[in-house]
């Protein structure tokens, strides 16, 4: 009497009522959908922000909360209450221990991507992921005045390629304010590779050039009746005044939070530096109760779905009597019913479950690209976590825990039954 | 196969008493014995227990008393695992109706007792040189061809069915076979041809048959004829005759 031929057996009995079966596979599968696409959501959530600052022991910026001052920084979302003078920058670039500061100036865009203003230390001290440096699939650095460095997702989705001339809005967001940079274009001389971090939805330029097409502007809107050609900016002083922020990296990160207190304490002006992982884990704890909001959600959706298996079984045990009795007839015993029970448990919820799989799976390329564009959330495919076996585990588990109930009835009934079902 | 018992006995049953839970006592038999390859003809009106005593002889259901043997070996004496075991061993067994499988084809439906017993397979290999050569011995002695070896169960005429069912009960030559109203849902031309082709199958395995109908017009047909309600002295049915 051989395992497979019970499999086969009980796979056989399931597919011949596989009408009455599929919905229960679809409730299966739709929680397996739901677990495993909010765990991953909520882990790549996490890994997207994580990989975002690796490398940058300090963020410096404005007095502010410092949940605000990462966002704005690092992931380019809400806007800055206030800069920071360039002199601060200046003063933090000579403090001890302090081994690099890449300074940050934000505040425009080109058709809703952010336009970010620095240096050329970004390129040589930005980390993302696991320590990975920033890399030029295309072309070269800023060098001119009026170049730009595409973020990868930038160029693929304008479909921009070295060489092409674009114009800056003044001013966040889609729909452009009626006040742009049109007389001064830039050229795209370079563009990055994909990192799956905000870089890929950002616009370089230097910090002189973000100087230059504001000189003829004051508190955002163009100064009435001055107008500064692009080319007469060059021969302007473009060292710039302020910025909005500056990533800080140090010699040793045990000087972390002696720097920290330096910076907190600044007399020019009031300063606040955040430790990058410092204001995750707090962003966490902000996020934490919705995502557990959707754990539940999705656990009680799973709980369902599991009832809804027992239930469809044990409805159609009293059609499968006579099928029983005619096993016990050739010869199965009752451990062998039990056997076929809770073999169906587990072949409906391993069929609901890869078909869960296949629906996320099918659902990440689909939706990949939007989510990525949207919300800058890239989803990772390849890489199933602990906690996703974990949930796998748990949802087979319960699905055979689930058959177990009609199992121990199909039992009862065949012991009553013997040979003859009464029905 | 297995073997006669020193009193040539294949069933034996003395002073059986048998009731369903919370029910009056409805079978009291002193005596009935089955020889080998003996063919018994159990007739009696519908509802005196002829189902309930071929469950006993079966070993599915336990009497409250009495003596119920298979091959020298009483039922209530194995452990429940073994009892399911044993019967597939030696008893082939046909319904009324809806015997087989739908999902399986009728080829998968007669091997089902070789899958269950290593006792019905070993004799199935012994005999026709392998379980597949067996199968296909019985299914064409019941006059089931080739081409609906393949078909699902489901899809075979009703007559059709009672003969994969009969091969299936035959395959591996159990000593007893069990048949519980095998023709009713066959009309009687059909009936007769089923009968001929059942009593000379079992005849060729040597298995001794035991078949229960109300219908006593096939009763010539067996060697002997028993009728139910003579042989049970419980009380029947009080209530009724009051």
């Amino acid at each position: 009497m051989s395992r497979l031929f019970m499999l086969n057996l009980a796979w056989r009995s399931a597919w011949n009522r596989r009408f009455t079966l599929a919905l229960t596979v679809c409730s299966i599968a739709l929680s397996a959908f739901m677990l495993l696409g909010v765990e991953r959501v909520r882990q790549d959530l996490r890994d997207n922000f994580t990989s975002a600052v690796s490398g940058t022991d300090l963020i410096v910026g404005a007095r502010t909360g410092s949940i605000q001052l990462l966002l704005y920084s690092v992931f380019h979302v809400g806007a800055a209450t206030n800069n920071i003078r360039w002199s601060s920058v200046e003063w933090l670039e000579a403090l001890r221990g302090v081994e690099w500061v890449v300074p940050l100036s934000l505040g425009d865009s080109h058709r809703g991507f952010p336009v970010l203003g620095t240096t050329q230390a970004y390129f040589d001290h930005m980390r993302y992921g696991d320590q990975q440096a920033l890399a030029v699939r295309e072309g070269q650095r800023f060098d001119d005045l009026y170049d730009a460095v595409l973020g990868a997702e930038v160029a693929d989705r304008l479909g921009y390629k070295i060489g092409q001339r674009i114009t800056l809005a003044h001013g966040t967001g889609e729909i452009s304010l009626g006040a742009d940079h049109a007389d001064k274009p830039f050229t795209v001389v370079g563009i990055l590779a994909r990192t799956g971090t905000p870089v890929d939805r950002t616009v370089h330029i230097s910090l002189e050039a973000m100087e230059a097409i504001h000189v003829d502007w004051i508190a955002g809107a163009p100064l009435p009746g001055m107008r500064v050609g692009a080319e007469e900016a060059r021969q302007m002083d473009l060292r710039p005044k302020s910025v909005t922020a500056a990533l800080v990296g140090l010699q040793s990160r045990a000087a972390v939070f002696s720097v920290q207190r330096q910076v907190n304490g600044f007399s020019g002006e009031p300063l606040m530096s955040i430790l990058p992982g410092v204001a995750l884990d707090e962003l966490w704890d902000v996020m934490g109760t919705g995502e557990k909001a959707l754990l539940l959600m999705s656990g009680l959706v799973a709980l369902v779905s599991m009832a809804g298996l027992m239930s469809v079984v044990l409805a159609g045990l009293n059609e499968r009597r006579r099928e029983l009795a005619v096993l016990r007839a050739v010869g199965a015993g009752v451990h062998h019913v039990i056997l076929l029970l809770a073999l169906e448990g587990v072949l409906l919820t391993l069929a609901g479950v890869t078909m869960g799989v296949v629906a996320l799976v099918a659902c990440v390329i689909a939706l990949g690209p939007w989510l990525q564009s949207t919300f800058g959330l890239s989803l990772q495919l390849a890489q199933p976590t602990a906690v996703h076996g974990l949930l796998l585990a748990g949802l087979l588990l319960s699905g055979w825990l689930a058959s177990l109930l009609p199992a121990w009835r199909a039992y009862r009934l065949s012991l009553a039954d013997g040979l003859s079902p009464r029905i | 196969m297995s073997g006669p018992m020193p009193d040539g006995k294949l069933l034996e049953i003395r002073n059986l008493r048998f009731a369903w839970p919370g029910g009056q006592d409805c079978l009291r038999i002193a005596d009935l014995s089955v020889e080998p390859g003996e063919t018994v003809f159990l007739h009696g009106p519908s509802g005196c227990g002829k189902s309930t005593l071929l469950s006993l002889m079966a070993g599915v259901l336990i009497p409250q008393s009495g003596h119920v043997a298979l091959l020298g070996t009483p039922w209530d004496k194995l452990p429940a695992m073994r009892r399911d075991r044993y019967r597939v061993d030696h008893v082939g067994y046909i319904f009324q109706q809806f015997n087989l499988l739908p999902y399986l084809t009728a080829f998968d439906n007669v091997l089902l007792p070789c899958r269950f017993s290593g006792k019905r397979r070993d004799a199935a290999v012994r005999r026709a040189g392998s379980v597949d050569a067996e199968a296909a011995h019985w299914l064409t002695g019941m006059g089931i061809g080739p081409s609906n070896w393949s078909r699902p169960a489901h899809a075979l005429s009703v007559g059709q069915q009672q003969r994969v069912a009969a091969a299936r009960a035959l395959v591996g030559q159990p000593g007893l076979i069990i048949a519980d109203e095998p023709t009713s849902a066959l009309d009687e031309d059909r009936r007769e041809a089923f009968l001929d082709l059942l009593l000379a199958a079992c005849a060729e395995a040597a298995s001794a048959v035991v078949l229960v109908s109300h219908d006593s017009r096939m009763a010539k047909r067996f060697a002997r004829q028993v009728s139910l309600p003579s042989i049970n002295q419980a009380p029947r049915e009080e209530e009724h005759i009051a």
